[in-house]
């Protein structure tokens, strides 16, 4: 059984005389234990709302989830905002882009791993800053002891993810949700958290949800990799099947419009033309067609169905790129 | 490509020095930040120099600097055989026609209360361009035409366009007035990817049309290394490797250069795979307290005794056109000194801040 | 390579969109992609693209209005200021009776410790001078608009005058601009205006006027002087200067316009204060000592506070004008400062 099994995840915001925006369109995926699964997309394509759906962190008011979230077999979505709250940190661990933002800015970093310890694991707190120093010492920061001690903003950037990465992983979580985790740091930093974060699913087994827009980072990390556009995943497939030969244009769209660094120089990059503004309505066909090159008739009837593909991943498309070409 | 014609740009020596002031009724300068600390290079005609480096190296403040958006602190800048620094208000002001700046955010660097028309005949009316009526709307559409858009934005503003077209818009602006250089501080950097690739395209076909020079200044290396023709790579207020786009890939021979080039993802599970990460140890130093000696010896993986710690390597030409800031060069290139273990440094980020030196803009996801 | 533009309605679905993606991909892949699609079809492309389209060329002010509207909050309190606005100006018309008129009917049954109540022709009874107490209120709308508006904008005037002079210079001047108005608002605004009208060796509704203003500048200045600051650091004030415009043009064009939207809000939330403030200063007796004029505070003030065991109803009607009044002055601001703020811009 998986360890997580989205089905038909919807999310819908309904904001005052607004039209209703659905930003998560029936979104189905699975994650087995120590897979680690990739969300890629561009800004709007909904793969932060669903962490955030999936983490029951959405706000409240103002919109609509719908669909099953099943975690070891209890569905998240319907329980209770209590065990919810127990479940996060507990079970799921998740982190953020903004490591500044998502520490408590007043708190010694020590006590804001504790804190964890004693909440979800009953530790008292001197065992639970024991524990917290070896959680800072495994995750690479120096000197743990002293650091104990200090706030958040007395540690760069890429310590502060480290902290954040400690505290996600202080009650050994089986799932963890990492939601661009390295997008504000540095190259020579993303490359420290990324090995770190490979290095942790290696020896601890957690399952991880890489959400990003890098294809770069999925392409070092991730088993599968779920492409979404408009809401909608529009293709899965495993990594090295995703990236020698995408099927769905718009993966392949993407791939060949990122500048690479081992590509000769000089060589004209393929955009995709337009932009997310010219998306059309699911409804009325496929959200990508006025962007597309291999658009067809029965593009503009429909939702295109998300099917089957031989290599045993998933397409959602009526004319994809042919098997044959491969990425240059 | 164009014709290859001396320099239009010389650097020399520039720096950028920041002022850290404190007190509570008279301010006292306490220290300064070094975030541009001795420049040299040279941009040709219709070339692309890229500058890379990371967060707090100093390269969005030497494009500044050269552009005197911030005043350099010491140095010459010679644009077309006049040392800008030594022009005087208006004469300066005028000179600014010749040198255009892109920005890094569209929206925040297009005035929110006026219409694209009215951004674009700016210039050209600080410059005493814009006389003629007709001539002028011909100008503009022309302009927008350059990059991409419709004569009906005109009359548009800058929040009903997607990031893609403001950027467009932006590059416009500096078009209008017909410069020699442009100067793009991350173009691309807050733009989806797929909008980044329609930029740079854009990008390399206006400098193919009208023979522009560029300053392209980037964290990605891949994006510098796809649209420059020479690659200069900035760390911690100084320039430590520069040569062409292919030699750098090909053989970079800084230590950091090779580690930020290892760090790059690349969008290929096969490399992903084989690749073998340089993982520097610890956090870029602060810039108002710079280390002594190689400014790169504290996270060096090649650093030697004693001479890394106490003499600042000078950009020395190692190979024919590729400068290297390192006195192991040849030594680490010919594999004659192995890498070794650093002990990350603690650094402290409240000192590291840069004014006039934002960080990377963070897209939002 | 190819001119992105010479390629007219290939794949400019519609107008404002970004047709440049056509001159990225070789243009036979394009051709051959649209192509496919039957006339029918590509029509239908068009018309949902158009559907999704705004028409463009919406200014920020008139989106801004725009969202405005739609808060339903925000039009409570404009309906408010409407209505007030509105008795202020007809009051000659909606008033029953002079308010300065001294009524028979009414003074016979003046006592010390009664006051006339509703009767025919006085709705709301009489006040202790035996005039007609409802005309008063109406009549008060006028001086209560006339005080508030006339502070506020004295205030707005003086305020934009030092805030944009420090913030455009910058330098020694905005110090000893800036330090002036931190002494300003370091004295509590109601003892300040308390001082000033005092200081004036008689009080007329001048002297409250001009205190309330005084009250105000600091607040505008800074404001103003923080925000221009802000601009001044701005990408596209950098960008302006880069261009090469004149640095009057930038300080004209670029940040006094949009350092000026805080501004106005500020001015908007100022009026309820300024309204509260004209009638504090009349409350503590050192308002408009003219007692033919109706004001609010003064009708509060005095008579309500004097004959509160006799008739509270002459305390409760000025001070809920006054609270209805504040009330939607607060609620059109907060409702304009929503609408103006950029994080509410799709």
């Amino acid at each position: 059984m998986s360890l997580l099994d989205v089905r038909d995840l919807s999310v819908v915001f309904q904001r005052r005389g607004e039209r209703p925006f659905t930003a998560v369109d029936k979104v189905s995926f699975s994650v087995e234990p120590g897979q680690t699964v990739g969300l890629v997309g561009e800004s709007g394509c909904g793969k932060s709302v669903t962490s955030l759906a999936i983490m029951g962190l959405l706000p409240r008011r103002g919109n609509k989830v719908t669909g099953e979230v099943f975690f070891d077999g209890a569905d998240l979505l319907q329980l209770r905002p209590d065990d919810m709250r127990d479940r996060r940190g507990r079970d799921i661990g998740m982190i953020f882009q903004d490591p500044l933002s998502s520490l408590n800015p007043v708190v010694p970093i020590g006590v804001q791993v504790a804190e964890v310890l004693e909440r979800h694991r009953g530790m008292d707190r001197k065992a639970a800053l024991k524990e917290a120093r070896e959680l800072l010492d495994a995750v690479g920061i120096p000197d743990p002891t002293r650091r104990l001690k200090e706030y958040p903003h007395q540690i760069s950037g890429g310590m502060r993810q480290r902290a954040l990465i400690a505290i996600a992983l202080a009650c050994k979580p089986r799932l963890l949700i990492a939601d661009e985790p390295t997008t504000a740091l540095d190259v020579t930093i993303q490359a420290q958290i990324l090995t770190l974060l490979k290095q942790l699913v290696d020896e601890t087994g957690t399952a991880l949800i890489m959400i990003t827009h890098d294809l770069g980072v999925v392409a070092g990390l991730c088993d599968t990799v779920n492409v979404l556009y408009g809401g909608k995943v529009v293709e899965r497939a495993a990594r090295h099947e995703l990236f020698a030969r995408p099927r769905h244009p718009y993966t392949r769209g993407l791939l060949d419009s990122v500048p690479r660094l081992d590509a000769p120089r000089g060589e004209r990059l393929h955009a995709i033309r337009g932009s997310v503004a010219d998306n059309i309505p699911w409804a009325e066909g496929c959200a990508f067609a006025p962007r597309c090159d291999n658009v067809v008739d029965a593009c503009l009837e429909g939702t295109p169905p998300l099917e089957p593909t031989a290599t045993g991943g998933d397409l959602r498309c009526n004319n994809p790129v042919s098997e044959e070409v491969a990425v240059p | 490509m164009t014709e290859r014609t001396g320099p239009l740009v010389e650097l020399r020596d520039v720096k950028v020095h920041f002022p850290i002031k404190s007190g509570v009724l008279i301010d006292r300068t306490v220290g300064y930040v070094y975030a541009v600390d001795g420049v040299s290079l040279s941009i040709n005609k219709g070339e692309t120099y890229g500058l890379v480096g990371e967060s707090g190296c100093g390269k969005s403040t030497l494009g500044r600097g050269l552009l005197r958006l911030v005043e350099p602190t010491a140095g010459e800048i010679v644009f077309d055989g006049t040392d800008i620094r030594s022009l005087k208000g208006e004469t300066m002001r005028r000179a600014r026609r010749r040198m255009q700046m892109i920005f890094q955010d569209p929206l925040s660097s297009l005035d929110p209360r006026q219409s694209v028309e009215s951004l674009l005949v700016e210039g050209l009316r600080a410059h005493g361009l814009a006389g003629d009526k007709a001539a002028t709307a011909k100008k503009l559409r022309e302009a927008l035409a350059a990059v991409g858009l419709p004569a009906s934005a005109l009359s548009k503003y800058p929040h009903e366009f997607s990031g893609g077209q403001r950027q467009r818009i932006g590059i416009a602006r500096a078009l209008v007035l017909d410069p020699d250089l442009i100067v793009a501080d991350e173009p691309v950097s807050a733009l989806d990817v797929s909008i980044q690739a329609q930029v740079l395209n854009l990008l390399e076909d206006l400098q193919n049309e009208r023979g522009l020079t560029y300053l392209i200044i980037a964290h990605d290396l891949a994006v510098v290394r796809h649209i420059a023709d020479t690659v200069g790579v900035m760390y911690l207020g100084g320039l430590v490797e520069e040569a062409s786009s292919d030699d750098l890939y090909r053989e970079p021979m800084h230590p950091y250069t090779r580690a930020l080039m290892s760090a790059v993802p690349v969008p290929d599970p096969v490399t992903e795979d084989r690749r073998e990460r340089i993982l520097l140890a610890g956090d870029l130093p602060s810039p108002s307290n710079p280390p002594a000696g190689c400014r790169f010896h504290t996270r060096c993986p090649w650093a030697q005794p004693t001479r890394c710690a106490e003499e600042r390597p000078a950009l020395r030409e190692v190979l024919s056109g590729h400068r290297v800031a390192c006195h192991y060069a040849e030594d680490i290139a010919a594999g004659r000194i192995r890498p070794h273990e650093v002990e990350p440094e603690l650094v402290r980020p409240d000192e590291g801040a840069a004014p006039g030196d934002p960080g990377e803009l963070i897209p939002t996801p | 390579m190819s001119d992105p533009i010479t390629r007219p309605g290939v794949a400019a679905p519609r107008d404002g969109a970004d047709p440049t993606g056509t001159g990225e991909r070789p243009a036979s892949a394009t051709e051959r992609g649209i192509g496919r699609l039957g006339d029918r079809k590509k029509a239908r492309l068009d018309e949902l693209a158009r559907a999704s389209a705004d028409k463009g060329g919406v200014s920020l002010v008139r989106d801004a209005f725009r969202r405005l509207r739609r808060n339903p909050v925000a039009m409570f309190g404009a309906a408010i200021v409407a209505v007030f606005i509105l008795v202020a100006i007809f009051a000659p018309l909606l008033a029953p009776h002079d308010p300065a008129q001294r009524f028979d009917e009414l003074t016979k049954n003046l006592t010390v410790d009664s006051i006339p109540g509703a009767s025919s022709g006085f709705p709301l009874g009489s006040d202790p001078l035996g005039r007609d107490f409802l005309s008063r209120l109406i009549y008060g709308s006028r001086q209560t608009l006339f005080v508030g508006v006339l502070a506020t904008l004295i205030g707005l005037a003086l305020g934009v005058l030092i805030g944009a002079v420090a913030g455009a210079f910058g330098g020694w001047i905005d110090n000893i601009l800036m330090r002036f108005t931190d002494v300003m608002l370091a004295l509590p605004a109601l003892l300040l205006a308390i001082s000033l009208v005092a200081m004036a060796s008689k009080s007329s509704q001048w002297t409250v006027i001009l205190a309330v203003a005084i009250v105000n500048v600091p607040i505008f200045a800074r404001l103003l002087r923080g925000s221009m600051l802000a601009q001044r650091e701005s990408d596209h004030v950098l960008a302006a200067r880069a261009l090469g415009v004149k640095q009057r043009s930038i300080v004209l064009r670029h940040m006094l316009p949009n350092a000026m939207t805080a501004v106005i809000v500020q001015a908007t939330l100022t009026l309820s204060t300024a309204i509260l403030e004209a009638a504090s200063l009349s409350f503590l007796g050192l308002g408009d000592p003219d007692i033919n004029r109706a004001e609010w505070g003064l009708m509060l003030g005095v008579d309500g506070v004097r004959y509160f065991e006799v008739r509270p109803e002459l305390a409760y009607y000025p001070a809920l004008a006054i609270i209805v009044v504040a009330l939607g002055f607060t609620l059109l601001g907060e409702g304009m400062r929503e609408a103006i703020d950029p994080k509410n811009r799709r």
